[in-house]
């Protein structure tokens, strides 16, 4: 399973592609189950980066918990989340407002 | 401290002005990310996990109150309310919009300050112990010969595009404060026989994953003669430099692969060309620039010696603190203070915008304006009156910034990791803050002594764990966060690269790990003055090992 995921241009801040836009966290991303959804996303990918929408565009790997999109690595769980070191920053400070 | 000239105040507000429409044409549209990227990367804008990164530099780590104020409004304005200093005593903001950038630097080019030359293949901030012009025990102060070579490398046509980065360091010491080993030109400012000053020239030093201590190839070197040695070195690097591979285009590579005296010899025979033509330092020109950097009026302050006595009488923590934090001062009078960003459990290197300008109101008032970034990440004032001290204290701890841990386990370098970089493998910050809490105790740490524990979350060793007495790099291995240990490197005047130690560690090993191998120092060492670094270089690897890993070996 994949999701595609990148930054923003103008504020480099990491989004993902969910329900035909780029959406703030990952939890309801759009899902590639197969070869055929995945190259849909790289496409839509190709697309937002040409058209300067967002930089730095990767499929990344992904499971589904309780009904919510998680990325499988370390790395893709704290761009989805942000610094384990201060909860007050990135995607979880909102969550936790 | 160097002010700038008019031709510095155009160079820079004419990049302020180039780069803000670079900004708007991308933007805009107009140019794709492929013609922006190398064109951020010169002004010092990365993009790392979560958002844009900016990259400030700070020429040789000198800042005055008005310019590290201004860094604190930017904290706060732009940002998230802090900055992370590094170890190229320069700062960088995490989370800046690029379309907020233009502004930023608009605002820092009012301060005299920039963020240009801090990425990209160029030759990189220039960097200089952080006592210099106030330790007793220097020739003579580096930062006028660091500011010259800043300007003569900005922008320097030739220099732009070089195989790979390229780091400068000075130090005007015999104890060497500003890791000159371990860059690509190290440079030791010294006085001959005759009382002249010049450098012993070392070069091919740098750490990443092909750690390597440079080679002297110099052991006098007239200062008229720094810029055209300078580029006499660059211009066989840039020629002979490998293009072909990033992982073997740094110089260390370059001297390795050709030979120590190979390589003197073609940079001797290329200054042959360079030494008697313009890039010869008039006299003159060194003595204006040296003018930017003298010291301030430091009057006699003799009733500093009474005022400490007394304050340490009544507090104990200002006691410890002096002990640990405050260093000799060419002038007796006076002395340097280290301002820890190392607190207990903190985030080695981080400071908030009010910190910022808290420090900067305690520069302004109790150290002529003076500060400067250390590449160990903290802050020094480099003057300050004895008689201060204890009212810089107290000011210290109204902050948070009072730590006593300078040169201790807990003075820890630390990368930001997989926390922030995009380079990242491994996190460092929590492993910091997790041996930090292990030893909080200051009373601990002082019989432990000096430790230098540093930490990277990749191998590109931004962390300089290659040179730590004890060094920690993260791997991922499996998916999982691995820790590999070295142990014996050093960044000083004996500079050394450390030694795998044996398998890595897990995230929630890698403490008792540390601890174990402090434990076996503190078991093996002759007595309360045998170093750690000392005492490692004494028995080598095997009791650590031992300690270490015996267990499992007799389980398998």
């Amino acid at each position: 399973m994949k999701v595609l995921t990148a930054n923003r241009l103008t504020d480099g801040i990491a989004v993902w592609y969910a329900d035909g836009g780029w959406a703030d966290t990952v939890d309801h991303a759009d899902i590639a189950h197969d070869k055929a959804a995945e190259d849909r996303l790289e496409a839509i990918g190709a697309a937002a980066h040409a058209s300067n929408e967002v930089v730095d565009v990767n499929l990344i790997d992904v499971s589904v918990v309780n009904g919510v999109v998680e990325p499988v690595r370390l790395r893709e769980k704290i761009r989805a989340a942000g610094p384990t070191i201060r909860h007050d920053l990135g995607k979880q400070a909102a969550r936790a407002a | 401290m160097y002010r700038y000239d008019e031709f510095d105040h155009d160079f820079v507000q004419a990049r302020v002005a180039e780069f803000s429409d670079q900004v708007q044409r991308r933007l805009a549209g107009e140019i794709t990310e492929d013609q922006f990227r190398p064109l951020r990367l010169m002004n010092g804008v990365y993009l790392q996990l979560h958002a844009y990164m900016l990259r400030i530099a700070v020429p040789y780590g000198t800042l005055n109150s008005k310019q590290l104020r201004m860094l604190g409004h930017i904290a706060r304005k732009y940002d998230k309310g802090y900055g992370h200093f590094t170890t190229r005593q320069n700062i960088q903001f995490n989370w800046p919009a690029l379309s907020d950038i233009p502004a930023i630097l608009a605002d820092l080019a009012s301060v005299e300050m920039h963020a240009i030359q801090t990425s990209g293949n160029c030759i990189r901030n220039v960097t200089a112990d952080h006592f210099a012009g106030a330790a007793a025990d220097e020739a003579a102060d580096p930062r006028p010969y660091a500011e010259i070579l800043r300007q003569w490398s900005s922008v320097h046509p030739e220099f732009s595009f070089l195989p790979r980065k390229f780091k400068i360091a000075v130090t005007g010491a015999e104890r060497d404060r500003a890791a000159i080993q371990t860059h690509d030109i190290g440079l030791h400012l010294k006085k001959n026989a005759a009382g002249e000053l010049g450098f012993a020239v070392y070069i091919g030093g740098g750490q990443g994953r092909t750690p390597m201590v440079a080679k002297k190839i110099r052991d006098f070197l007239p200062e008229a003669d720094l810029l055209s040695y300078c580029t006499a070195i660059l211009r066989v690097y840039n020629l002979y430099g490998r293009r072909d591979n990033k992982y073997k285009a740094r110089i260390k590579i370059l001297v390795h692969e050709t030979g120590v005296e190979e390589i003197t010899r073609q940079v001797e025979a290329e200054w042959q060309e360079l030494k008697d033509a313009e890039l010869k330092l008039p006299e003159a020109d060194i003595r204006a620039i040296d003018a930017y950097f003298a010291p301030p009026q430091l009057g006699d302050r003799p009733e500093g010696d009474e005022a400490v006595k007394l304050a340490r009488l009544d507090s104990k923590s200002f006691s410890d603190w002096l002990d640990q934090n405050v260093v000799t001062h060419r002038h007796p009078d006076y002395a340097a203070v280290t301002i820890s960003l190392k607190g207990i459990g903190e985030v080695p290197g981080d400071a908030s915008d009010s910190q910022m300008e808290a420090v900067a109101d305690i520069a302004e008032k109790y150290a002529f304006d003076e500060l400067r970034v250390s590449h160990e990440q903290n802050l020094i004032l480099p003057h300050v009156a004895r008689a201060d001290l204890k009212a810089v204290y107290d000011a210290l701890v109204d902050i948070g910034l009072a730590t006593a841990n300078s040169n201790l386990i807990s003075d820890i370098i630390s990368c930001p990791g997989l926390d922030y970089c995009a380079l990242a493998t491994a996190r460092s910050i929590p492993i910091a803050q997790e041996i930090s809490q292990r030893f909080a105790s200051l009373e601990r740490q002082r019989e432990i002594g000096e430790l230098k524990l540093k930490i990277s979350g990749c191998i590109n060793a931004c962390g300089h764990h290659h040179v730590g007495h004890i060094g920690i790099l993260g791997v991922e291995k499996k998916g999982a966060e691995l820790y590999q240990v070295t142990l014996g490197g050093s960044a000083d005047e004996n500079t050394s690269v450390g030694e795998i130690i044996g398998r890595g560690f897990s995230s929630e090993e890698i403490t008792d790990a540390i601890e174990q191998i402090v434990e076996t120092y503190l078991g093996l060492r002759l007595d309360p003055q045998e170093k750690f670094i000392d005492a490692y270089r004494r028995v080598g690897p095997a009791p650590f090992k031992e300690a270490l890993y015996a267990g499992e070996a007799k389980a398998a």
